[in-house]
């Protein structure tokens, strides 16, 4: 008999479907995996019952006849970002510690409808706001991957979603929401040999999703396939009325219409991109994936995104800016921790409950984004900024009149120990360099995973496409995934 | 420019004034969510997930209120952008649940208008004026908070939390009180007519920051200007100008200089006092705010927002002016607010059916009864007078037996008064109660013969030329009729047996 918590999304949905399996047995499975693999720490709370639930659902509508869901009988896990219904939603902070909200995000509901069962509630970076896991206040998520060295060192399972990353590495869920502010979904999916997408800004509601930097964040799937992927996103995306910002158009049917075929098609490869101090085997990974693209028929062009240097520093000039504002409302007064010293007042209250309740990190983009935004600042950084994000965005403009699709490394080095860069702020944002620039201009961007490395670390490559063009990265994606044949799997330490 | 002046130590000083009047847009939901903005209601029960700022709430505009504010703009013959934006306002207050405000700094909806405020000797407005207007921007309001539910805390009130406030920003234009009364209440006038805002200032839909400065007559230079807050009716809009201008007068004339302030106006004492300086004034950081997008309006929603717009009252008081013949006074007393000209309208037309005239011959007399007979007699009855009685159709129809001689000016108040009372027909308390005025010229007649008999010998007088002696002969007419007989008849029966 195969092992359930080795099966993807589609694996298990098909299995439910032809009676296989039952989704009860599929979610009885992980739940015991979940339970089991506390060593990593990915999980802030943990909902099989939630997972029961909804699997018995998925159950008795098949045996009814009722029509699957897309998701049916698949228990996944879920970003502590999204506001789930009754259950604790954190953000991975102090301050929403105990915060259970009495609404569910959009995302979420779609999943739910769509068939999905909860697992828990996936640790992360503290409100999106780190590379490595480590500014969570739950705790850091510890990768499964550990070096070939026979070491123990523990490594970082990327950032924001770790937890998520981490848990379909592990095998703890076979695909996670995320979200992708600057690299938040192909960064950890990178570090821990899975895939992941971030789709074009407004594909995914917001609604409910804990804001970070609202120009930037999206939602997306990370799963260990290209079509679990495909699949998972089409439950989530979709036009929502309480989202301005969402996109009002129909949703693809990107899973059914996956095809790595990529004759006629042309793959640009932004010079740019071949930075100083880029590990030598992701960019010899780089060059795998360019001859596996042409395998697939397409033409290899080179292109230009002669802004891209300035991308990092102008993220983190408006991503902290956006911060400064969207964190203001965890003040004490309403929900979440309050710290009322003894006769203090407003003022008080409110410096004493946000010193207490959020993290260091946090703090720190709080302060740059109060900064950025300061009478006398705000034009030589904010206006500025947008300025240069606008130019980002003309780059890819242009570059997308000479290719269909854009393809790069994720992320300049494989996954590195805990501890290694938390002392070095600027260091660990330079993780996001590759990442963020397909953030400012909103673009459908994934990592998918290409081999390892002779550390014996996954290794990922970035798809990066035109607006709506989500299909294109998919297929692409699916034509290196094909041709890659990674089944590298963690070995079990935990 | 007005004459006001504050007369100081050292000579003359002018105020310049310019204010900023926060109205709260006539909509049943709020700018950026579902929650209702009725007034009244139990503390913190029209409080959306959204208002409270719950972790992942997002802001979705309210067409209604945009299109208010598009309305009212070109109600003041405004520029309206097409492309507008909102902004974050950044600051901490337990009154302001997301630590912003999202209003337009940058890209208001509407820019640059006027408001014409009409030349009032009275009240010291020699001429008419053109009030600049600056803009128009959309705003939310903030929560309220309680200071007096208990002995240490505050509490606070989320209802009004992301209703929707228009910000309409005059010029420094004015240079008296008499010219900013008459400015809020043009427009408050303006947004009652276009229906934006019911312009209710004891419950907070309407309220202005008042900007004051001053300098010597004739100095070319602006004074520095203090900002007095929330400022919650005509009058006191108008005592806080005059005691600022004065205070600012003392402070200079002794030496001292202005401070750039917000000040709070006391209405107890008719005072203002400072609030806080510029030096604690607040880095609000504005920014674009990323969870909206630019507002876009297209030609089809400007065309249909202007369809909309009612009869304004400029155009409204020109035209009582020209085509109903009006006097100035009339048409402006008449236009001054909605419920006037509604009534006065519906009575109009009434009134000009039930006589079976034109509108413009009818209008001169609907218009003394409107704004002087009717109020009249409303006021003196006081309590005693049901309101629910005062119907288009019995004033109508008392007009209409006025008109037709039917009765007289005395018995319409008297037939209007039992009306208010009781609430019964005017033709039947005209028939019942005796109110009716005699036409009948053949009981004319008999009358005048016998009151010229009794009379000979002032007969002789009036025909030997002393013809003062006419007045005589109606007064002792009316008096054998009891007051009832028609005066015109009375007159013209006369005059031909006078010969």
């Amino acid at each position: 008999m195969t092992n359930l918590t080795d099966l993807g999304v589609k694996a298990i949905r098909d299995g439910v479907a032809s009676g296989a399996f039952s989704a009860v047995e599929v979610a009885e499975a992980f739940n015991a995996n979940v339970a089991a693999a506390s060593a990593l720490n990915a999980f802030i709370v943990t909902t099989p019952d939630h997972a029961l639930e909804a699997a018995k659902q998925a159950d008795e509508a098949r045996a009814a006849g009722k029509p699957a869901g897309l998701m049916a009988g698949v228990p996944i896990g879920m970003k502590d970002l999204f506001a789930t219904l009754g259950v604790q939603t954190t953000a991975a902070s102090h301050i929403l510690e105990g915060f259970t909200p009495q609404y569910e995000s959009t995302v979420s509901q779609k999943l739910w409808d769509a068939g999905a069962g909860m697992l828990g509630k996936l640790n992360l970076d503290q409100f999106a706001m780190g590379s490595s896991n480590e500014t969570s206040y739950f705790g850091n998520v510890i990768s499964p991957w550990r070096r070939n060295d026979g070491g123990n060192a523990a490594l970082a399972p990327g950032g924001s979603s770790g937890g998520s990353s981490a848990a379909i590495a592990a095998r703890l869920c076979p695909a996670a929401t995320g979200t992708d502010t600057g690299g938040s979904i192909r960064q950890p999916a990178a570090f821990t040999g899975i895939a992941g997408i971030k789709p074009t800004y407004g594909r995914c509601s917001r609604w409910g999703i804990v804001a970070f930097a609202s120009s930037l964040d999206q939602a997306g799937p990370m799963a260990r396939s290209v079509e679990d992927c495909a699949i998972m996103l089409e439950a989530m995306a979709g036009f929502d009325p309480k989202d301005s910002t969402s996109l009002d158009m129909p949703v693809p049917a990107w899973s059914t219409s996956l095809n790595a075929d990529l004759r006629g098609k042309k793959v640009g490869i932004p010079r740019e991109y071949r930075m100083d101090g880029t590990d030598e085997e992701i960019l010899k990974s780089w060059d795998h994936g360019i001859a596996w693209l042409k395998d697939a028929g397409a033409e290899v062009v080179e292109i230009s995104l002669p802004h891209t240097k300035y991308a990092l520093p102008a993220y983190y000039i408006v991503a902290p800016a956006e911060a400064s504002s969207n964190l203001a409302r965890y003040d004490g007064v309403r929900y979440g921790l309050r710290d009322l010293p003894d006769g203090a007042g407003l003022q008080d209250m409110y410096a004493a409950t946000r010193a207490a309740g959020f993290g260091d990190e946090v703090k720190r983009r709080i302060l740059i984004g109060t900064y950025v935004l300061s009478a006398g600042f705000y034009d030589a950084y904010y206006t500025q900024a947008m300025k240069v994000r606008t130019l980002i965005r003309r780059d890819f403009d242009a570059a997308f009149e000479k290719c269909d699709v854009i393809l790069a490394p994720t992320t300049p080095t494989a996954s590195f120990p805990l501890g290694d860069k938390v002392d070095d702020p600027l260091a660990m944002y330079l993780n996001d360099v590759f990442s963020v620039p397909a953030s400012l201009a909103g673009l459908p961007a994934m990592s998918v995973p290409c081999g390892l490395n002779k550390d014996g670390l996954p290794l990922g490559l970035q798809l990066i496409g035109n607006v709506f063009d989500e299909q294109g990265v998919l297929n692409a994606g699916l034509a290196i995934e094909q041709r890659a044949g990674f089944t590298a799997a963690p070995e079990r330490w935990w | 420019m007005s004459n006001y002046r504050i007369h100081g130590a050292t000579g003359d000083w002018e105020v310049v004034i310019g204010l900023e009047v926060h109205a709260q847009v006539t909509s049943k939901a709020k700018l950026f969510s579902g929650a209702s903005t009725e007034f009244g209601a139990e503390p913190n029960a029209q409080v959306s997930l959204v208002d409270a700022a719950m972790p992942g709430m997002l802001p979705v505009p309210n067409a209604e209120c945009v299109r208010q504010a598009v309305r009212t703009g070109m109600a003041i013959e405004a520029e309206i952008n097409k492309w507008s934006r909102f902004d974050r306002k950044n600051y901490f207050y337990a009154d302001l649940p997301q630590g912003y405000q999202i209003s337009q700094l940058y890209h208001p909806i509407v820019g640059e208008g006027k408001l014409l405020i009409e030349a009032d000797e009275k009240a010291g407005i020699p001429h008419d004026k053109i009030i600049g207007i600056e803009r128009i921007h959309i705003e939310q309001d903030a929560g309220k908070l309680m200071h007096d539910q208990h002995p240490t805390m505050s509490y606070v009130d989320l209802n009004r939390v992301g209703v929707a406030l228009m910000e309409i920003v005059s010029r420094p234009d004015m240079t008296s009180p008499a010219e900013a009364g008459a400015y809020v209440r043009k427009l408050r006038a303006i947004l009652r007519y276009v229906g934006s805002c019911d312009g209710n200032m004891e419950e907070g839909s309407m309220r202005a920051d008042v900007n004051v400065s001053v300098r010597k007559v004739g100095d070319p230079e602006l004074g520095t200007r203090t900002e007095t807050k929330n400022v919650n009716s005509v009058r006191f809009v108008m005592a806080a100008i005059e005691h600022e201008a004065r205070r600012q007068v003392d402070v200079l004339e002794d030496g001292g200089t202005i401070v750039q302030e917000t000040r709070l106006f006391d209405p107890g004492t008719g005072t203002t006092r400072s609030m806080r300086s510029k030096e604690d004034a607040h880095d609000y950081r504005y920014f674009p705010d990323p969870d909206l997008l630019p507002l876009e309006l297209d030609d089809q929603f400007l065309a249909d927002c202007r369809a909309s717009l009612p009869e304004l009252p400029d155009a409204k008081r020109k035209r009582y002016i020209e085509e109903l013949g009006l006097s100035e006074y009339n048409a402006r007393e008449l236009t001054a607010d909605v419920e006037v000209f509604a009534r006065f309208e519906t009575l109009l037309a009434a009134t000009a059916r039930g006589i079976g005239k034109p509108e413009n011959e009818v209008a001169t007399q609907v218009a003394n009864w409107s704004l002087s007979v009717a109020p009249g007699v409303m006021k003196a009855l006081g309590d005693e007078a049901n309101p629910a009685h005062a119907t288009a159709e019995a004033q109508a129809a008392i007009l209409d037996m006025q008109a037709k001689g039917e009765i007289s000016g005395g018995q319409a108040k008297e037939i209007y008064e039992i009306v208010l009372k009781t609430g019964r027909d005017p033709a039947e308390v005209a028939d019942t109660e005796g109110l009716k005025q005699q036409s009948d010229s053949g009981a004319i007649e008999a009358a005048v013969d016998a009151v010229l008999a009794a009379n000979a010998d002032k007969v002789e007088q009036y025909r030997g030329g002393k013809e003062a002696l006419f007045g005589f002969f109606v007064g002792q007419t009316m008096k054998a009729m009891q007051g009832k007989a028609n005066p015109g008849v009375v007159n013209s029966v006369l005059k031909a047996k006078l010969g």
